[in-house]
């Protein structure tokens, strides 16, 4: 069976969006069947870059984050988190496990979970412009063999 | 988000509830700080049997009340941690810092 269905999620940098970016994710990766490994694994993922977008992103204004969540051919659920905010002036220092701007509340440690919750982890940003960090992550098929 | 506590002979227990995300982790370090700050344990058991959800923010919580803790002298041990916590925690090597029970 081709599975091919999307959807797109906008909504301000405001923290109480982070628990219901979370939820919409989970609920549209439902649709895979998935186990309630894969689903918090998701979750936990989306939490990550969500956060990463209020908090980095827009450290001292609310703007537009967007969330695109797509079903991509062989059970790949694609998720894309987008912010127009500050950017990223070097992205590989950025995903270095521990690295951190954000002072104690931070630990440094998103881009790690990410890249290990998910199959696949791609950061794009622009200082000035935004950040947009593209993951994948294929669900098993339980029923089909 | 909510804590229960309970104290007996300065060994103070905390019960945290619901979902943590950087949302609500600034008002849970608030109530943790003013209950350790009060009770001044000796022990800090962390009770996450009711946390039904965890990012990266929950490792910056742990780690600070841990040093919390340990300023004053006490120890610190977290219990019943759900699977989708420990493999946060796990991703930042907690369990190499903060002693984990029955994981
Ligand atoms: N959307 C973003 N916009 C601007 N900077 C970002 C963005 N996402 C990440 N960064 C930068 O990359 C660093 C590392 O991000 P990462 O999520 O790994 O850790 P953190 O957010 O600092 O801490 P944690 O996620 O553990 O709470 C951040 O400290 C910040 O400097
Ligand atoms: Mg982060």
């Amino acid at each position: 069976m081709k599975l091919d269905n999307y959807t797109v999620l906008e909504f301000p940098s405001r923290s109480a969006n982070e628990g219901f970016a979370r939820t919409v994710a989970a609920c549209f990766a439902a649709q895979l069947d998935p186990t309630l490994e894969e689903i918090n694994d998701i979750k936990t993922a989306v939490s990550e870059a969500v956060t990463n977008a209020i908090v980095h992103g827009y450290p001292d204004r609310i703007g537009k984050i967007s969330m695109k969540l797509r079903i991509k051919e062989d059970r790949v659920l694609e998720i894309i988190i987008r912010d127009w905010g500050t950017g990223i002036a070097d992205v590989a220092q950025a995903r270095v496990p521990m690295f951190t701007t954000g002072g104690e509340e931070r630990s440094g440690m998103g881009f790690t979970i990410m890249e290990s919750f998910m199959d696949n982890l791609k950061v794009r940003s622009e200082l000035g412009k935004g950040t947009t960090v593209t993951m994948k992550r294929r669900i098993a098929c339980r029923v089909c063999k | 988000m909510s804590i229960i506590c309970t104290e007996e002979n300065r060994c103070l227990t905390v019960h945290i509830q619901g979902e943590l995300d950087h949302h609500r982790a600034r008002e849970l370090m608030t109530q943790l700080d003013r209950e350790i700050n009060c009770a001044l344990p000796r022990k800090l058991e962390l009770d996450l049997s009711g946390l039904t959800f965890t990012d990266s923010s929950g490792i910056a919580l742990l780690l600070r009340t841990y040093r919390n803790v340990q300023e004053l002298g006490g120890t610190m041990c977290v219990r019943n941690t759900p699977q989708q916590a420990k493999k946060v925690f796990w991703a930042a090597g907690l369990q190499h810092i903060i002693p984990f029970e029955g994981v």
